[in-house]
């Protein structure tokens, strides 16, 4: 089946069987390997991406079925090439990684929870995490670094995304 | 992990999906597919074909109409999470929505799907039963409907028929002044499967009597169910009262047994935590003035 997907603002096409799940779709037909296949059936939150803005698990939905929505994957965060989103330097500022499989479904829940707050509570970065599995650095660090970037987004010389989404947000609170 | 081949039609109507579905019986809708989608990767589901209804506007929507609250089978959970009518008007769906799996099934997965894969330690369908919500269905020949209390049949099974599709569900909505709801459930971890689930809805008077009651329980028999508890009608919900109706109601209620929790377990926690869930409801509506908007 011909299926047409906008991922990270570009448009791509691709002949795509039904049965194939989105995450295999990113991996093999548009290499883009920085979603990770994981348990493959909805339990671990590795493969996470982004669907019109909100987390979404990648395998629990067929590629045939993505299209018309705007599709971000880790590989979209970074402002350029060689550079790091605020997000992704906080992981490693704060040692948020360690081998690294469960990061860009961290990231990327942790994205989507600053994209529409500007002081998440620990409470806040819990729940938006609640669907990612982690088996090595520890959760005490991965909420460590969205505490940090959050910090550093609140300080930062740009318009907060979520401010700019909701201009009645006013924070810190 | 790779589901069995199937070819994949997304229609332009509903009437157009009924159709489909009810020429093959082979054939599967599939719209969040928060569950149907590991179902086909663990090949549990060999569907032949799919049929998207995701995107059909019949399906789409909340609405209110005359005392009641209808919310579109393919709402998302995470929509219905932060719908304004729905926290103002079927408070208890508002209140066990975010424990219904994570964030990120919560934006794919539906309320009607919830609904239609019928868990029996699922929270809509609780809710659903516990209100005496009426399903809504799409057939190729129109609509019927059933009440929660008659569709659900057992575990994962539901009394739709070859062709049909949930098409909404009208949720009651209570008119009392001062209403308040109670949720609580046991599972291994939060957004795991509930081993006992309770919910209850309260509504009090003035002087704070109850004039309705509502208690549900999920996850201890192979569906969810109602209790009789409306002998609490014209009380004032004091603790003994509210143990006294609870223990009467949960003294004989079958029980699943698993690996999980043995049946002696969920019928015990249930009465535990029918009794929390009752009393929190009762403190929720004792909180709103007794006058006034709602």
């Amino acid at each position: 089946m011909r299926v047409n997907l906008r991922i990270n603002g570009v448009s791509r096409s691709a002949d795509i069987e039904p049965r194939k799940t989105l995450l295999d779709a990113l991996r093999e037909n548009f290499l883009l390997n920085g979603t990770h296949a994981g348990c493959e059936h909805g339990v671990c939150g590795a493969c996470t991406v982004l669907v019109d803005g909100e987390p979404v698990r990648s395998c629990l939905m067929f590629a045939v079925q993505a299209d018309d929505y705007e599709i971000t994957t880790i590989e979209g965060l970074a402002p350029a090439p060689g550079e790091l989103s605020v997000i992704q330097d906080a992981f490693c500022e704060t040692h948020g990684l360690q081998c690294g499989y469960c990061t860009p479904g961290m990231i990327l829940s942790a994205h989507a929870l600053l994209q529409r707050t500007v002081t998440p509570t620990r409470e806040d970065i819990v729940e938006a995490i609640a669907g990612n599995i982690c088996r090595c650095t520890g959760y005490g660090q991965i909420i460590e670094a969205v505490e940090f970037a959050a910090a550093r987004l609140r300080i930062a010389n740009t318009p907060h995304p979520a401010v700019q989404a909701d201009p009645s947000i006013v924070g810190p609170k | 992990m790779k589901p069995v081949a199937f070819d994949y039609v997304r229609p332009a109507s509903l009437a157009e999906a009924c159709e489909l579905l009810s020429g093959d019986e082979d054939a599967r809708l599939i719209a969040g597919g928060q569950t149907l989608v590991p179902m086909l990767a663990m090949r549990l589901a060999r569907p032949a074909k799919l049929i998207d209804i995701l995107r059909l506007p019949e399906l789409a929507g909340i609405g209110e109409e005359n005392g009641a609250v209808v919310v579109g089978a393919t709402t998302r959970q995470a929509q219905a999470e932060r719908d304004p009518v729905i926290r103002a008007s079927v408070p208890m769906l508002a209140r066990v929505l975010p424990w219904v799996g994570h964030p990120p099934t919560r934006n794919r997965g539906t309320v009607g799907g919830s609904i239609a894969n019928a868990d029996p330690s699922a929270e809509i369908p609780l809710v659903a039963v516990t209100l005496g919500a009426e399903i809504m269905l799409a057939t190729k020949d129109g609509s019927t409907s059933m009440p929660a209390d008659d569709f659900f049949i057992g575990p994962m099974a539901t009394s739709i028929g070859q062709g049909e599709c949930v098409r909404a569900i009208r949720f009651p909505v209570w008119s009392h002044q001062r209403i308040g709801v109670g949720f609580f459930e046991v599972s291994s971890r939060r957004s795991d499967f509930a081993f006992v689930a309770a919910t209850a809805q309260v509504a009090l008077d003035e002087e704070g009597r109850c004039l309705d009651v509502a208690l549900g329980l999920g996850g201890v028999a192979d569906r969810p169910q109602r209790l009789d508890v409306s002998f609490l009608v014209g009380t004032t919900l004091e603790a003994a009262s509210v143990s006294d109706a609870v223990n009467a109601a949960t003294a004989d209620i079958g029980a699943m047994s698993d690996l999980h929790a043995s049946a002696a377990y969920r019928r015990r926690v249930a009465g535990v935590l029918g009794i929390r869930a009752l009393g929190q409801a009762r403190d929720n509506a004792a909180a709103k003035p007794a006058k006034g908007a709602r």
